[in-house]
């Protein structure tokens, strides 16, 4: 067969779910992913036997609930496990360990600053504040500014709505904060370095941006505005690794009667009369849909699978301009036994929870002026999670795995092209700083994979590997997402729709903008929306 | 004050709460120091947090202190006969070494309790259950000759272990063809120097999981935990207190006395206990064998209906209904029943219930008026409920004989 109601290009979670919706809704739909697995970046890779890596994405604390309920994705598999406790690592052997426990956190907060231990609590209420404002607004399609359709007019409402809600001195705050750097938003409330960078260091995972950096303050919120069951800011864990979303969507999807083909890279998206009517494979098969969704990046998308000529004017140098700079690696590495972490007590909770090698405000910066130059950073920011602490299914029993996202890492460098031995001198560099907290470290060491920029563009198809699928900076973010004008997932070609990161509410495992594009599509399809809203979670 | 070699009495020793055989250990990982009370015993709430606990036994395993649950040893000629009389299910075809879960009830068809019989041999029974009920065993032989009854809630240290790598656990701790134990099967194996087999396993839990219960001699019942506690560590194994259980056994669909019922003989009002039929127990009501205990009464009950029936209930929204009723109309006038337990299913992803709801309105539609707080506001909301038919969580891994990899 080779005729659809809808290709969606891409079987990452978001064109999972997307597809999922559509077929969900009648359609006979047909995901084409160019791996001989599906999952994208939400995948679990079995690399080294009996041991399963999240590759890519490793925590999820975005998905939407309302999209797990609705499609049933825990009769698909998924379970999402919290995981409990965090360590942040300071340059001068320095640590400071979160509890899950109030009491337990803020005495240990007061250990080393009993002005912030107090602070803290101002902070976490101003930014749950922020954090419930945006929640609000995932699972809703951004509203055209320009526009005077009664849709429009009436989100554009809502949304004023809910800034006024704020009440007039938040409001000032809310747009200040927006545009603040992290570093410089968090002076207003914390006195220790320590754990400013601990805080701040949320505000650079998956940007080029640095601490110090304009836009890095809303970053940090993207990182905590999610939840696990009603646990504001914590994370989870899915069982079986990150793939477990993926296939659990997948689940859903055939169960609906939905098609997924490997190996079926996508060459060409098809345009006859400024209107998309199927693709073209890597293979030259030709397949045909009335609808065709790209769960690619906006930049792949438009500049990769899409002729010149086929675009209204402007629409390509958008595309070629839209920020989505790699700036971060991930090492992977399997364990022969749980690590031990200098200065963490040795109790069965905090010592394999999560870990932060921050280190100070100051060196997070010079990690970037490092990227900056052309360089990955030579003593960079980790955030690690040892998944296999949390998750018997991971890794052989008393083995363990080791998950190390690692910022800053350019998809370029200035000495030129990236080799498997430059990838192995930053491998090294992550193994060296995690020994310098952790003796011993190297010697437990079953099996490292190492992922750069390039590796994570070529495999995953990521462009330079930016995670979000372009920057959460507030020029792409919201009605500007992918572009101005183009943020209701509806693309300059009829009958072509995105449905990645690169649209609103941009990255991060939240199911939200295969769902939002989903809507629009059985909107347009005049076939009622089936995709359920989640407002009351906030109510 | 005294000084360190003065022995002082405790005055509050008679009112503090007795320590269960495990205490010494559970003690040590009681990090929050929340503990409840069952049955005169100390038992935690929870022990580090109630929802990682909760995760525990959907992920990993966990271990409960039933300690302080009541056991009783019925044997002799008799005691098959004198059970089969008290109880509603007939025993009559049980094997030894089978569990089964059952209740009694009162002569007017009202629930007592419920619990399980263990058949250890042709004459020697277990009973289990969550309240005293001594004196009704008692007072059930009447008319039997050759039955006693022994209390042995102090006398059999007990601890479940559940959670889907239960088996695997166990398995490391030696106890050899235990992937070959079925659903409510028992098994007997050797353990420390002992030449009998003083560990008993039981394929029983109240989680809705794999899981397994472990019976022992109080003596060993510390050896028994560190030997387990050893075989798990790589296997996710941790304690977890009432909190937890609550939450696993609700979404597993299992009823809780003083939640779902008040047992017959401590209530007050004749309205406010339940039959059997109303909690969705038909299938333990047997009125094929002999005369039993109420079997007049229940069978004017299963010939009339009950006026009230158990159902679960998904609710929209993410509010937990609890303690709140339930109407067949949107704007809360006509009252159908009320809830007796309610929850965020984090597995599910769901907010469920159980709910009693009056039979005749099963059909109609079922509103929730939901009561919740937010920062010292109180708010009030009305959700829609859905009866669900199966349990909120089941897993095939729990039935299948072996269990299924973890």
């Amino acid at each position: 067969m080779n005729q659809y109601d809808a290709i969606v290009i891409g079987a990452g979670h978001n064109g999972l779910t997307n597809a999922a919706y559509l077929a969900k809704a009648g359609l006979e739909v047909l995901v084409v992913e160019k791996n001989d697995y599906i999952g994208g970046a939400a995948v679990s890779r079995e690399l080294h036997e009996g041991w399963i890596y999240s590759s890519c994405s490793y925590v999820c604390s975005m998905m939407r609930q309302a999209i797990h309920r609705d499609l049933n994705l825990t009769k698909h598999g998924l379970i999402l496990v919290p995981y409990l406790g965090n360590v942040a690592f300071g340059d001068n052997g320095e640590t400071l360990v979160g509890y899950t426990d109030e009491e337990a956190n803020y005495n240990a907060l007061r250990k080393i600053s009993p002005h912030d231990a107090d602070a803290m609590f101002r902070l976490h209420a101003d930014l749950a504040r922020y954090a419930q404002l945006i929640r609000k607004t995932l699972l809703r399609t951004p509203p055209d500014p320009t526009s005077f359709r009664p849709r429009d007019v009436n989100e554009l409402l809502w949304f004023a709505k809910q800034f006024w809600g704020l009440g007039e001195k938040e409001l000032y705050e809310y747009i200040r904060f927006f545009t603040m750097s992290a570093a410089d938003y968090l002076e207003d409330y914390l006195e220790n370095d320590l754990i400013k960078a601990t805080m701040a260091s949320a505000g650079i995972i998956g940007t080029a941006l640095g601490v110090y950096s304009p836009g890095s303050a809303y970053i940090l919120l993207h990182h905590v505005m999610g939840d696990v069951d009603g646990n504001i800011g914590a994370w989870g864990l899915a069982r079986g690794g990150m793939g477990a979303i993926s296939q659990s969507l997948a689940g859903a999807l055939q169960e609906s009667g939905g098609e997924i083909r490997l190996n079926a890279g996508v060459r060409k998206i098809l345009v006859k009369k400024q209107k998309a009517v199927g693709v073209v494979l890597e293979n030259g098969d030709e397949l045909y849909a009335n609808i065709v969704v790209s769960n690619l990046d906006a930049k792949r998308t438009f500049t990769q699978c899409m002729d010149e000529d086929d675009l209204p004017p402007g629409i390509f140098k958008k595309a070629k301009n839209f920020k989505i700079r790699g700036s971060s690696g991930k090492v992977n590495i399997a364990l022969s036994g749980l690590p031990k972490f200098n200065g963490v007590p040795n109790n069965r909770y905090v010592n394999r929870g999560g870990q932060a090698f921050v280190g100070s405000l100051e060196t997070m910066e010079r990690a970037y002026d490092d990227w900056k130059h052309g360089c990955w950073s030579k003593d960079p920011f980790i955030e690690s999670v040892i998944p296999s602490a949390w998750d018997p299914t991971v890794a052989p029993p008393g083995k363990h795995w080791m998950s190390n996202f690692v910022q800053y890492c350019p998809a370029e460098l200035a000495d030129g092209p990236w080799t498997p031995e430059k990838r192995n001198t930053f491998g090294q560099i992550i193994v060296d700083k995690i020994e310098r907290y952790s003796p011993g470290f190297r010697e437990l060491i079953v099996h490292m994979e190492v992922r750069t920029p390039h590796e994570i563009e070529a495999e995953v198809g990521l462009t330079e590997g930016n995670i979000f699928q372009g920057e959460l900076t507030i020029d792409q973010l919201l009605f500007n997402r992918p572009f101005p004008g183009y943020a209701q997932y509806r693309m300059p070609v009829k009958n072509m729709y995105m449905c990645g990161s690169s649209t609103h509410p941009g990255g991060g495992v939240s199911s939200a903008c295969g769902a939002n594009a989903a809507r629009e599509i059985l909107m347009d399809l005049r076939l009622g929306n089936t995709v359920p809203d989640d407002d009351f979670y906030d109510e | 004050m005294s000084d360190s070699n003065t022995v002082t009495v405790d005055p509050f020793e008679e009112e503090r709460p007795k320590e269960t055989h495990f205490h010494a250990r559970m003690a040590v990982l009681n990090i929050r120091e929340n503990w409840a009370a069952w049955n005169g015993y100390k038992l935690a709430n929870y022990f580090y947090d109630a929802e990682y606990e909760y995760f525990c036994v959907r992920n990993g395993c966990g271990t409960y202190d039933i300690c302080g649950m009541q056991k009783y040893f019925v044997t002799g000629k008799d005691a098959e006969a004198m059970l089969n009389r008290m109880v509603t299910r007939d025993i009559s075809e049980m094997n030894i070494d089978r569990v089964t879960y059952l209740v009694w009830c009162t002569d007017e068809g009202r629930l007592i309790d419920d619990g399980t019989v263990f058949k250890l041999g042709h004459e020697h029974f277990m009973l289990t259950c969550g309240s005293p009920s001594l004196a009704w065993l008692e007072k059930s032989c009447y008319g039997f000759k050759d039955v006693s009854i022994v209390d042995m809630s102090e006398g059999i240290a007990a601890l479940a272990l559940q959670g889907p790598t239960s088996c695997e656990v166990l398995k490391k701790m030696g106890l050899k063809d235990i992937d070959t134990l079925k659903p409510f099967g028992i098994k007997h194996f050797p353990f420390g120097a002992s030449q009998d087999k003083p560990l008993m396993v039981s394929r029983t839990g109240f989680t809705g999981d794999l899981g397994y219960e472990l019976w022992i001699k109080p003596e060993l019942a510390l050896k028994m935990w560190d030997s387990l506690y050893d075989a798990g560590e790589d296997y996710h194994i941790q304690p977890f207190g009432e909190a937890a259980l609550n939450m696993a056994r609700m979404e597993a669909g299992f009823i809780m006395p003083l939640m779902e019922f008040n047992e017959a003989l401590k209530t007050i009002h004749f309205r406010h206990d339940h039959t059997p039929f109303q909690l969705n127990l038909d299938w333990l009501v047997d009125f094929k064998k002999p005369h039993f205990n109420g079997r007049a009464a229940l069978l004017r009950e299963k010939h009339d209906g009950p006026e009230y029936t158990l159902v679960k209930l998904d609710i929209e929204g993410n509010k937990p209904a609890e303690e709140c009723n339930v109407y067949s109309d949107k704007g809360c006038e006509n009252e159908i029943g009320y809830v007796t337990s309610a929850m965020w299913s984090p597995v599910v992803k769901a907010n469920i219930a159980l709910a009693m709801v009056k039979t005749k309105y099963l059909k109609g539609e079922i509103w929730a008026e939901i009561y919740y707080n937010k920062e010292l506001r109180s708010y009030t909301k009305v959700s829609r409920c859905t009866v669900k038919e199966k349990p909120f969580w089941t897993h095939s891994r729990s039935r299948a004989t072996p269990p299924l990899p973890y």
